[in-house]
């Protein structure tokens, strides 16, 4: 349902209108270098909400007191590491309250994460069933199998992770051939001529110079960030930005500046003061300014401002680092990326960086640019120089999964797989909006996060999910702020329409259950306006 | 919201306002977390919640009964000798 205040906003390109409670969340942005419709949701739930949400915060906190008292007091079995009596003279090497909340709000609902599972993570999967008998402290297997659960959790996104023998034929030739371990590093006696292959081939799916690939997607970020810049260096980094970017910019030692997620205007500042006002005590020109970006953040399902950030680096002469490890295969017309997407050119990036975790059912990573940035970090990247290399069958699954992405096996299965999963999306997120729920993020993503709030919630929601045989992540305090806890899907190609059906029916219900419809602006507000002119259509 | 619970009710296919108030037991057990308490936990905690509630409401019931009753006292006074009452609350 579009008001005329949303459609006056997606003609120009803007942010959509449904945080207009408070202003845009990502300030305003500039309309004319969008090719397409740029339209992002962050609304914000009604204030009861915020307030049930504190009072469950409190709740679980004076209990949490009342615990750690007796168990202080030996009332309660303590399960927790603690000192033996010798000890408790010397410095506490347990401080207690730094994991209060671990102990007290994350044991009672710990079930809900690290499930084992015994199969492909494919859209259906089969868990390993686990009860425990001490309120989650220990967890016992019963040896049953739950099977064919509903997979919406696994970054699965073109449908790679596939157990089918003649998708996989090429991988077993090359498993054979090889074996699984290169016991070595790149830079003594693990370059394999699969890697010179693979990296061939992701330059030209990339449409850059040059492309080097490494064995693990967080070693990638944490291990080549530092050979690039140092000390002296100027790091601006987004707000959101995954861990693997945060320990890499960290063991660099360069200076490190935050912008506000997605906020053109605050990466601006930041920017004019850097080239103002040079290093902090010397006023000398910064050596090197370089800006961490994600193509589409993996808790928000927000898809970064491309066009503005590269006419921004152009202008005051920065340079662009993009981790794509969502957004490769998953967003762009042929499932090149958000450079794709946005229709802008690889040159515009001065650094590429992806993983193949996600959309080609593999591990590792890569990083792409022009032929002097790769064999620079040929020599002195620390991953390329200690790092074991990749496993030749791993490197092979990547090949077969970027031939079909490209076309180079004959066949359009790549193409459709892209354009199956454009289709789930917006299936996906148009019925989520139309029920009533709050969902973050760009109409585009695949990744959809949807808000819960409470804490009690987190719980009631993925367990009675299970219950119905349905695999969902639910994420709280500290991946997110704490009194924004939410539940993050990831539609893959491989979900048919009627196992995205399925899940819609149940989270119809459980959403009616659970009272989770907070939205203000959806068709399900006002149920009979539309029950109204279902009847008028049906004379 | 109020919308959005009557359409749910509609759909759960409620008959009897106990359902409703099922419903709304479980509600409260989600936001204040009670749901996620072991047994002596929820027993502590709802019996506390009772007897602030009783508490509660016997302050209310003394205090309403209390003002009512001076209230009836004072209209009755004021229809019986209206002169007299009247020169008394003035005075």
């Amino acid at each position: 349902m579009r008001t005329g205040e949303e459609r006056k906003w997606e003609i120009l390109g803007v942010v959509s209108s449904n945080c207009s409670v408070k202003g845009p969340k990502n300030g305003i942005s500039n309309g004319t270098l969008y090719k397409k419709t740029f339209i992002e949701h962050f609304e914000q739930a009604p204030m009861y909400v915020a307030v049930f949400t504190f009072v469950g915060f409190a709740v679980g906190t004076i209990f949490g007191y009342l615990r750690d008292f007796m168990r202080a007091w030996g009332l309660e079995k303590r399960n927790i590491a603690a000192e033996r009596e010798q000890q408790k003279d010397f410095v506490p090497l347990y401080q207690d309250f730094e994991n209060f909340y671990t102990r007290n709000l994350y044991l009672r609902i710990r079930d809900n994460w690290n499930r084992p599972i015994c199969s492909v993570p494919g859209p259906q999967f089969d868990l390993m069933e686990r009860v425990t008998d001490d309120y989650n402290w220990t967890f016992r297997f019963t040896g049953r199998t739950i099977r064919n659960v509903i997979n919406m959790g696994s970054y699965n996104y073109l449908g790679f992770a596939e157990t089918d023998v003649n998708a996989l034929k090429t991988v077993t030739i090359e498993l054979k051939k090889y074996g699984t371990g290169v016991c070595s590093t790149r830079q003594e006696m693990g370059t394999l001529d699969k890697h010179v292959e693979l990296e061939k081939l992701v330059a030209k799916f990339l449409g850059v110079e040059d492309a080097m690939v490494f064995g693990m997607g967080f070693a990638t970020n944490s291990m080549n960030i530092p050979a690039l810049v140092g000390k002296g260096c100027l790091i601006l980094s987004d707000e959101l930005n995954h861990t693997s970017l945060v320990l890499g910019a960290r063991l660099s030692g360069a200076t490190i500046r935050i912008f506000k997620h997605n906020n053109m205007q605050s990466l601006e500042k930041l920017l004019r003061d850097a080239i103002i006002h040079g290093q902090p005590r010397t006023h000398r020109a910064w050596r090197k300014i370089i800006i961490l970006v994600e193509g589409i953040y993996s808790m928000e399902g927000s898809i970064v401002r491309l066009p503005e950030i590269v006419s921004l680096k152009n202008k005051y002469k920065a340079y662009l680092y993009l981790d794509e490890a969502h957004s490769i295969g998953a967003v762009g017309a042929t499932g090149r990326g958000v450079v794709e997407y946005f229709g802008m050119s690889p040159d515009d990036v001065d650094v590429l960086m992806g993983t193949f975790t996600k959309s080609f059912g593999a591990a590792g990573g890569y990083i792409a640019g022009k032929k002097g940035l790769v064999d620079f970090l040929r020599t002195h990247s620390h991953s390329a120089v200690y790092a074991t290399s990749m496993c030749p069958a791993v490197a092979e699954q990547i090949i077969r999964a970027m031939k079909c992405l490209m076309g180079l096996d004959g066949t359009t299965q790549g193409l459709q797989r892209v354009r199956q999963l454009e289709k789930n999306t917006r299936y996906f997120r148009r019925k989520l909006h139309e029920m009533g729920f709050i969902i973050y993020g760009n109409d585009d993503s695949p990744v959809v996060p949807l808000l819960l709030y409470m804490p009690g919630k987190i719980g009631a929601f993925a367990r009675r999910m299970l219950e119905k045989n349905i695999g969902v992540v639910v994420v709280g305090f500290p991946a997110t702020p704490i009194t924004e806890s939410r539940a993050r899907f990831c539609v893959s190609a491989a979900h048919t329409r009627e196992m995205l059906d399925t899940v819609l029916n149940a989270l119809d219900e459980l959403g009616d259950f659970l009272h989770l419809k907070y939205s203000r602006y959806s068709k399900s507000s006002h149920p009979e306006l539309y029950e109204e002119s279902r009847l008028e259509l049906e004379d | 919201s109020a919308g959005t619970s009557l359409a749910a009710l509609q759909r759960m296919d409620v008959r009897s306002s106990l359902s409703y108030l099922y419903w709304l037991f479980c509600q409260f057990e989600l936001i204040t977390c009670s749901y996620l308490m072991e047994p002596w936990e929820k027993l502590l905690f709802y019996s506390f919640n009772l007897a602030l509630l009783g508490l509660l409401l016997y302050t209310t019931y003394v205090c309403v009964a209390l003002q009512a009753s001076s209230a009836f006292q004072l209209l009755c006074s004021l229809l019986a000798n209206p002169q007299d009452s009247a020169l008394a609350v003035v005075k």
